[in-house]
């Protein structure tokens, strides 16, 4: 896996648990901040409720007041007493001592005419007869108005009652100050957008509404609520913003009382909470995806180590078989043409002692004959310093003690890269203590190793230069080291600590696996030996492994 | 002087009359057989001073017809040819009573030379 395959690994695994774990958080979220606003929600319309209930029974009673103190007027006087001018006075004087509403009151016979008046207009001679108002009283025996200008200029709203005296008909009417209702209304209004007000069912103000203007103007809001009983709330957009409007209808009259909030107001511990909700989930999420960061490094890391760790098992069990089957194939191969070398040699060898035989005289090219046949010998002993040296690598793979001359080996492990060497006009030189002790070790495994430093020398060396094999007894005489000296670029002192490291290459893509100094790390260490590094910048390096002596 | 007795083993024909004809020109008394088993019956019938052995044989092999030759015929000196992996079964060989070994292919002053001390050896230990 490359470093972009554990990234995305990296962003999946944090993704899934964040994600897994956004579920619930937000869920919960939005549940509780689900209740809570439901809960308020109900509360604010419920309190709406309540106050709408209580205020429209505030007002009914107020009306109902008022029309039962006429009607005690009507029934406890009768039309005689009631058309004296000077005692209606008397008792519009009685009625206003207790209630400053009342504006004026009249007495009006079956006909429509008026009988007595008292107030502040000149109502005397006004003819009702055929007035709706005058009508409905005759035929409901009560009425009230909705507020109306009239002719007073003003708005008000008129009572009536109408009294039976044997087969005489008569009505008591009182006109009543708007304001009255205004301020019954009013002094329920709650905040700065909150509004107050009654409207009949013809849509007319009538008192005046903070929000949708003075008294009699018209309200289109809330278009046509038909009546209904009881206390209502609803939720209405106004200009783009929500307000609730608690309504109720009056019993005595069809007006409708609205008492209206916006929730901006009465809902800011809403929105604060949202926040709130808000504002913890955010937090939530942050902690869960460092937690997920955090875990998921640590997994990915693990997992990078893993792999690293297996990869390079994975590449020395590669190795290790791979040498192993080119030694079975060098081992066959070296000895199916042992035979047949012999052979040459052998018949080359008998041409030679024939050859001694004759009289040198008396074959024609004798000197050539004899010459070819040195050269015959000469090449097959080449061939067999190839595929003995074959031999010498072909043993199995596992470690094997035998008694090993290091010098042997280094000589046989130089004999390998000769050619590469002169190719490249690198000088070989061996230094070898010629009293070196031998050592119980695996030399095919040695070889690899030595061939491993050998090529890495020559590789650092490039062209031109001195690869040298030293190999000494160390003081104690315990110990035999060999050493690889390169006159190469040598190697920063930073990397030196790395070198050994699986992967660790220096070579560029597809030149080097990294792998070569990790091996023979670990050979050496089987081997009961070890391996070490000496270089500065520019002068070379210098490998040295160290053997015990047998 | 008597001339020195050897008996070369080897499958390989060829190898063999090469073997026969260079050695015999060296003033040597040599025979050839192609197996461990006719090597076996060849030293019933004769004495000889030196065994040349191949390692690599079909049926017997040379370690085991070392072991033979050296239970039946203790005063043959043995030479142990190997053109085998290693010098390793050389080296078994000798551990089981052989005189010396010789990778192929070999040097023929070489082995001459080896022969000779081999003999020299059993002229020795006989005398002695």
């Amino acid at each position: 896996m490359d470093s972009k395959q554990y990234k995305l690994l990296r962003l999946k695994i944090m993704g899934a648990i964040t994600a897994f774990s956004l579920i619930p958080l937000v869920a919960l979220g939005s549940f509780m901040h689900l209740q809570f606003s439901q809960g308020y929600r109900e509360r604010i319309s419920h309190s709406l409720q309540r106050s709408v209930e209580n205020r429209k029974a505030a007002i009914d009673m107020f009306l109902e007041e008022n029309i039962l103190q006429l009607r005690n007027m009507a029934w406890t006087h009768d039309f005689e007493q009631m058309s004296d001018q000077a005692y209606l006075q008397h008792v519009f004087s009685t009625m206003q001592s207790g209630n400053k509403a009342f504006i004026d009151l009249g007495v009006i016979d079956g006909d429509g005419r008026h009988a007595a008046y008292v107030g502040p207009y000149e109502l005397g001679d006004v003819n009702y007869r055929g007035q709706d108002w005058f009508e409905k009283t005759m035929l409901k025996g009560v009425y009230v108005s909705d507020v109306f200008m009239g002719f007073r200029q003003f708005p008000h709203i008129i009572l009536a009652v109408m009294r039976r005296e044997g087969n005489r008909y008569w009505i008591l009417r009182a006109t009543l100050d708007s304001e009255v209702l205004n301020a019954l209304v009013r002094n329920y209004q709650t905040g700065q957008r909150g509004d107050a007000f009654l409207v009949n069912s013809a849509h007319v103000l009538q008192t005046s509404s903070g929000l949708n203007g003075a008294v009699l103007g018209k309200m289109d809001q809330l278009a046509g609520p038909s009546r209904f009983t009881g206390a209502r709330v609803e939720e209405h957009s106004v200009h783009g913003r929500t307000v609730l409007y608690g309504m109720a209808w009056l019993n005595n009259v069809d007006w409708l009382l609205v008492i209206s909030e916006a929730p901006g107001e009465s809902l800011s511990p809403l929105f604060r909470t949202q926040a709130i909700v808000i504002s913890m989930v955010g937090g939530g999420l942050l902690l869960i995806m460092a937690g997920a960061a955090i875990a998921t490094r640590g997994i990915v890391e693990a997992l990078a180590r893993t792999d690293r760790h297996r990869a390079e098992l994975d590449a020395r069990i590669v190795q290790s078989n791979k040498m192993a089957a080119l030694g079975k194939m060098a081992a066959g191969v070296a000895h199916e043409v042992n035979n047949p070398l012999t052979l040459i040699r052998e018949s080359a060898g008998w041409i030679k002692d024939l050859l001694t035989e004759e009289d040198p005289e008396a074959i024609k090219n004798y000197e050539e004959i004899a010459e070819a046949v040195d050269k015959i010998d000469q090449n097959v002993e080449r061939a067999k310093g190839v595929t003995h040296r074959m031999l010498g690598f072909a043993r199995r793979m596992e470690p094997m003690q035998e008694n090993v001359d290091l010098n042997q080996v280094a000589k046989q492990t130089m004999a390998f890269l000769q050619n590469e060497a002169l190719h490249r006009n690198i000088e070989l030189r061996a230094e070898l203590a010629p009293d070196l002790p031998h050592t119980a070790t695996d030399t095919a495994q040695l070889q690899q190793v030595l061939l491993n430093l050998l090529e890495n020398a020559i590789d650092a060396v490039d062209h031109n230069g001195t690869v040298t094999i030293r190999t000494r007894t160390e003081e104690s005489g315990k110990k035999i080291q060999l050493s690889v000296i390169d006159t190469g670029k040598g190697i920063p002192k930073e990397m030196q600590g790395r070198i050994f490291d699986p992967f660790f290459t220096t070579k560029g893509v597809g030149e080097g696996t990294g792998l070569g100094l990790s091996i023979s790390y670990g050979i050496m260490e089987r081997l009961g030996g070890g391996i070490a590094v000496e270089s500065e910048e520019g002068k070379g390096a210098t490998f040295t492994l160290t053997l015990p002596v047998c | 002087m008597e001339r020195v007795k050897v008996l070369i083993v080897d499958d390989e024909h060829d190898f063999r009359q090469l073997f026969i004809k260079r050695f015999t020109l060296r003033n040597l008394d040599v025979d050839g057989v192609g197996s461990g088993r006719e090597a076996l019956k060849a030293l019933d019938r004769k004495e000889y001073d030196v065994v040349v052995l191949d390692v690599r044989m079909p049926g017997m092999d040379g370690i085991e017809t070392l072991k033979e030759i050296k239970k039946h015929h203790p005063s043959s000196e043995v030479i142990m040819l190997t053109g085998h992996g290693s010098v390793k079964s050389g080296i078994e060989g000798m551990s089981h009573g052989a005189f010396d070994y010789v990778l192929k292919p070999f040097k023929i002053d070489d082995l001459l030379e080896r022969i000779l001390k081999a003999h020299e050896r059993r002229v020795l230990s006989r005398g002695g």
